[in-house]
């Protein structure tokens, strides 16, 4: 009960605050599994996502974090488990109990989607993304019908820049774009090139030249 | 207050305009289907006209308050238009959270207070030399006059002058002591008919392209009629304000060339930065600064011009 107003009363927040909007480019919500992979900067990233999807979609999708991040203090806590059913991974290999893949798959397998980050940690570079990390492709060869949905998210990095307090009320869009599937025999860093480069091509062009 | 009779019979007006708008739109869905991109956004747009005269209706019946409230939430939402477009840096931030969070309701509130001699200068020259101070302490030296130039463009045009159109409140008029209000009446459906009548002619007659690069939906067709037909009903809206018939042709002759002028230099901003819409917050028409263009570029002459020779 209270979780699904403070669920409420949190997209409400980043509506609000971001005027967020999702654009469904290459593909259109669908109920069944998926993995929408995104580009990271904020801690607010799987918020926005999650704000944007059509309300029966947000019930059945969950975000992969670091547990790391978000077990520390009971309000993250509340969060993340009670709130968005985060999928919570330990991202340190030395004091992992579980693997990492493992839970995402048995996620996948109750009929849940994901929104993982392949970069691992939030991007604070000027780079436009980092390389990914390995996750998405075992991920993608335990469970190759599933469809993975590249996911751009614009300018929550302006609105909340690391260290910052105070939100600047900037809109920001959500875009999804076509899904990708792993191809037989595909290697990993080809495969890993290949998403990188569709979720790349997401991003807008403004501002070039600069 | 003694408005009464003109506004009701303005917004009348307006009504019996939709209205007749709304028919039109009607009929055309049910001539061209359901799948006609051009009919689709004309009753997009019609549907939003009644919104946007719903909420300029609570706002007069609110009177200054109501006025400056309205105005204050759509320099907000212009500002968040304008700054989301903009190349600034995390160096910037503490000047962006000043100009949305200290700047805008200063402004409002200094036109609130009715202190002509600071609400007129406080952007320009006040803010236009303590924001850039604010992002030099911050130490990034990047593009540094290009974020500062796009910060201030985005007060001057989002609030400083938005903001002149609940300005003319202040103005002592004699012989319109209470009655302001009028004149934003007039200033807005003057400058909001002629970019309605340039889109009707030109989707009638267009057929020479004005500025094909900025703006290709603009015609020559569409420009002349709409102009010429919006300061012939500015002139017909002398009765409301302290002009004359011809004076009021006049200013709203006037008041169409800035908005058609604003929109053309709106048009380049979202050129360069590569977007058809500055946002999407008004179904068919796109953001608040694509609705606002032409107010933008309209208010401050029609403000000054006004004070300069009716105001004691």
């Amino acid at each position: 009960m209270i979780d699904t107003a403070v669920a409420a009363a949190v997209t409400a927040f980043a509506r609000l605050v971001t005027g967020a909007r999702g654009n469904w480019l290459g593909c259109l919500p669908d109920p069944r599994p998926r993995v929408y992979f995104a580009n990271h900067s904020s801690h607010g990233d799987f918020v926005l996502v999650w704000t944007v999807l059509p309300p029966a979609l947000r019930r059945t999708t969950r975000p992969v974090a670091g547990a790391d991040y978000w077990l520390r203090g009971s309000l993250r806590r509340f969060i993340v488990e009670r709130v968005f059913h985060a999928v919570l991974i330990e991202r340190d290999p030395e004091k992992r109990r579980l693997d990492p893949i493992r839970q995402m798959v048995d996620a996948l397998d109750e009929r849940a989607s994901l929104i993982l980050f392949p970069e691992g940690t939030r991007n604070t570079t000027t780079a436009p993304l980092l390389p990914f990390k390995s996750g998405l492709y075992h991920l993608a060869k335990a469970r190759p019908g599933i469809e993975l949905v590249p996911v751009w998210i614009e300018n929550l990095n302006r609105v909340m820049p690391k260290g910052e307090f105070i939100p600047i009320p900037l809109l920001c869009t959500v875009t999804f774009g076509a899904p990708l599937l792993l191809a037989a025999n595909e290697e990993r860093a080809v495969f890993s090139e290949r998403c990188r480069a569709a979720l790349l091509a997401l991003a807008p062009r403004r501002g070039e030249g600069r | 207050m003694s408005y009464g009779r003109e506004t009701i019979a303005l917004f009348g007006g307006v009504i019996g305009v939709l209205i007749l708008a709304s028919i039109v739109g009607f009929v055309l869905e049910r001539r061209a289907g359901a799948d006609d991109a051009t009919v689709a956004n004309l009753n997009a747009r019609i549907k939003a006209w009644w919104v946007m005269v719903a909420l300029i209706g609570v706002a007069f019946a609110c009177g200054k308050a109501g006025v400056i409230v309205l105005f204050a939430f759509a320099s907000f939402a212009a500002l968040r238009e304008f700054i989301t477009l903009t190349a600034t840096r995390h160096g910037d931030h503490i000047a962006l959270a000043a100009a949305f969070f200290v700047v805008l309701p200063l402004q409002y509130y200094l036109i609130w207070i009715e202190w002509y001699g600071l609400y007129s200068i406080f952007v320009p020259v006040y803010v236009f030399l303590l924001l850039p101070i604010v992002a030099a302490l911050r130490g990034d030296t990047t593009d540094f006059i290009g974020r500062v130039a796009e910060v201030q463009w985005g007060l001057m045009i989002s609030v400083f002058c938005v903001s002149h159109v609940p300005a003319l409140l202040t103005l002592p008029i004699p012989g319109l002591e209470g009655r302001q209000l009028l004149l934003i009446a007039f200033l807005i459906l003057v400058v909001q008919s002629s970019d309605v009548l340039q889109y009707v002619w030109g989707k009638l007659l267009g057929r020479h392209k004005i500025a094909p690069v900025l703006s290709p939906s603009k015609t020559v067709e569409g420009l002349i009629g709409g102009v010429a037909s919006a300061t012939l009903l500015g002139a017909a809206l002398w009765w409301i304000t302290p002009f004359s018939p011809w004076q009021a042709g006049l200013m709203a002759l006037l008041i169409n060339l800035m908005g058609f002028c604003g929109g053309l230099v709106m048009s380049a901003i979202k050129r360069d930065r590569g977007v058809k819409d500055w946002g999407h917050m008004i179904e068919g028409h796109g953001g608040m600064l694509d609705r606002l263009d032409s107010v933008i570029f309209a208010a401050p002459i029609f403000f000054h011009v006004t004070r300069y020779w009716w105001s004691v």
